[in-house]
């Protein structure tokens, strides 16, 4: 290939043996989970935490909402494919972390296959290429979807 | 709580559009009809409020000095507020403190835009560190994404259909129709929301408000100067800029995250519904004054969520209050009887002082053609991006 694979959001995101994973914090003081990661202070306002040592978030969650990208988005976005290609976007929470995470989903996945509810899965996929590097990014799966993004 | 009251005597904009000029010449237009409206000259003003353009560089971080300088330098005291679709609350709110901590007698405020065509896009450059920046690289994810996720939320909530969102549309289009800065003065109909183009699903292009050029200016006057003018009086009785309460469990531009629930409970009144809230209590006022409101419809499903929001009705029932005609001129309750941003499109630092343009000419009886009868008290109400939550109350 030649490519190297690295993170599009370095240090929020890493895909390992075990699979994709988003990289949250969590205070020490009060338990407020943070993602993206916060260092140096929690953002509850009850909280003088300053100690937020890195987690994993959960890997599963359900669809709070969702909706697709008919017309490319402005620079920055670099879009996959041109022509334009329509993409989908769920918004998921996570039960055990009660936060709700934004991602496109797995390339194939559109609105109609989604419903408010729905148990979705973390995958990883390539953002853009440059060349030299592809560029991974979190995105949501439907659990028993199959395939979808890559993997490693 | 009482913030105190100050007087508008001037409003003033120019048209919204693409006119493809610089916001300095389009704030500029707006100021002079402001002080031609008051009856003042510009170097009678004490304090000059600007409100922010990120577009335009230097000028536009430094709007206040911006519109000063083209106005002719006159010693003026001035600020320069940047709070998102906020900005142009923040500079009302800071040229009333100004009156009111009698600092000056009259100030001007101003907030002028020339947006590109398209989606609103972050400031250019390689900037991993902006949220604004990142939710565009990493996700793509424009405003009419979240727009549509809100939208979503409403149908899968409270059942609401394309229907109901296009017949806000309707409603504001012929508003707007009478409104001689509006950007867009056709009427429309719900058939036509409903066949133009989807643009993030379930919204519609017809659903979603347009970026526009475009300025609003207001003078504000210390109120025993004020009575002394010819006219009725109209008195800016509140001008509230507040902050979400943590943990926010709503999803909002430019976040790709929400708060975590983990360590606390989300407040019992939600950030947007907290922002009326605000401004009520410093206006001594509630929903049930309210002749008129000016909310910030960048979609027609969130007009719907603000007349929940701002106490019109109970929630899940928007969609009624919408159906029964009482958001309509002649209703009991008009909303965006300028035509909103429906009509206009967003010039963002003009945008909040153009709803406070809107309701005071109301108030004052000369909104012709849409004009809302017997007019005493009005709210206008939006939200800037990063938590800057913006509402102003008017009265005769």
């Amino acid at each position: 290939m030649g490519t190297r694979r690295v993170s599009a959001a370095e240090g929020w995101f890493t895909v390992d043996a075990d699979g994709p994973h988003l990289l949250g914090t969590r205070c020490a003081a009060c338990g407020t989970v943070h993602f993206p990661p916060e260092h140096g202070f929690c953002r509850n306002p009850r909280c003088t935490g300053e100690d937020l040592p890195g987690i994993r978030l959960s890997r599963r969650g359900r669809v709070w909402s969702y909706t697709d990208s008919r017309y490319p988005p402005p620079a920055p976005y670099i879009a996959r494919s041109d022509p334009y290609e329509p993409f989908t976007l769920a918004a998921v929470e996570l039960a055990a972390e009660r936060i709700i995470v934004l991602g496109q989903t797995v390339p194939g996945v559109t609105v109609d296959d989604l419903e408010i509810g729905r148990e979705m899965e973390l995958a990883a996929d390539v953002l853009h290429t440059d060349g030299e590097h592809e560029y991974l990014i979190w995105k949501w799966r439907p659990r028993a979807w199959g395939a979808g993004g890559v993997e490693r | 709580m009482s913030g105190g009251e100050v007087a508008v005597v001037g409003t003033g904009m120019h048209p919204w559009g693409k006119w493809g000029r610089g916001f300095v010449e389009y704030g500029v237009a707006a100021a002079r009809a402001a002080l031609t409206d008051a009856g003042i000259d510009h170097t009678d003003v004490g304090f000059i409020s600007g409100a922010c353009t990120i577009r335009n560089g230097y000028p536009g971080f430094v709007a206040g000095a911006a519109f000063a300088r083209a106005l002719g330098w006159s010693g003026a005291r001035i600020a320069s507020c940047y709070a998102a679709c906020a900005s142009g609350t923040q500079a009302i709110a800071v040229a009333r403190a100004q009156i009111l901590a009698g600092l000056c007698d009259a100030a001007l405020v101003v907030g002028a835009d020339a947006a590109p065509k398209g989606f609103f896009a972050p400031v250019a450059g390689d900037r991993p560190d902006d949220p604004d920046w990142l939710r565009f690289r990493l996700l793509g994810a424009t405003n009419p994404t979240y727009f549509a996720l809100a939208a979503r939320r409403r149908i899968e909530l409270y059942g609401s259909t394309p229907a109901d969102f296009a017949r806000v549309k309707v409603k504001n289009a012929r508003h707007g129709a009478a409104n001689p800065h509006a950007r867009y003065r056709a009427k429309v109909t719900e058939a036509e929301v409903l066949a133009s183009p989807v643009v993030a699903d379930p919204l519609r292009l017809l659903d979603i408000c347009a970026t526009s050029d475009g300025a609003a200016a207001l003078v504000l006057m210390r109120m025993e100067k004020a009575r002394r003018l010819r006219g009725p009086l109209v008195r800016l009785c509140a001008a509230a800029t507040v902050t979400p309460r943590f943990p926010d469990p709503v999803l909002e531009i430019p976040d790709v995250a929400t708060d975590s629930r983990l360590a606390a409970e989300p407040p019992e009144t939600p950030f947007r519904a907290s922002i009326a809230r605000a401004a009520y209590e410093e206006a001594g006022v509630g929903p049930g004054d309210l002749d008129l409101a000016e909310v910030y419809d960048l979609s027609t499903a969130l007009e719907l969520d603000w007349y929940e929001d701002i106490g019109l009705c109970p929630p899940g029932t928007a969609e009624g209050l919408l159906r029964e005609g009482a958001t309509e001129i002649g209703g009991r309750i008009p909303v965006n009887p300028s035509g909103g941003l429906a009509s206009f499109g967003e010039a963002v630092p003009a945008q909040a002082i153009a709803q406070v343009c809107e309701i005071t000419r109301q108030l004052q009886g000369r909104a012709s053609g849409r004009q809302v009868e017997s007019a005493r008290v009005g709210l206008a109400v939006n939200q800037g991006l990063f938590g800057h939550g913006s509402a102003v109350v008017v009265r005769r």
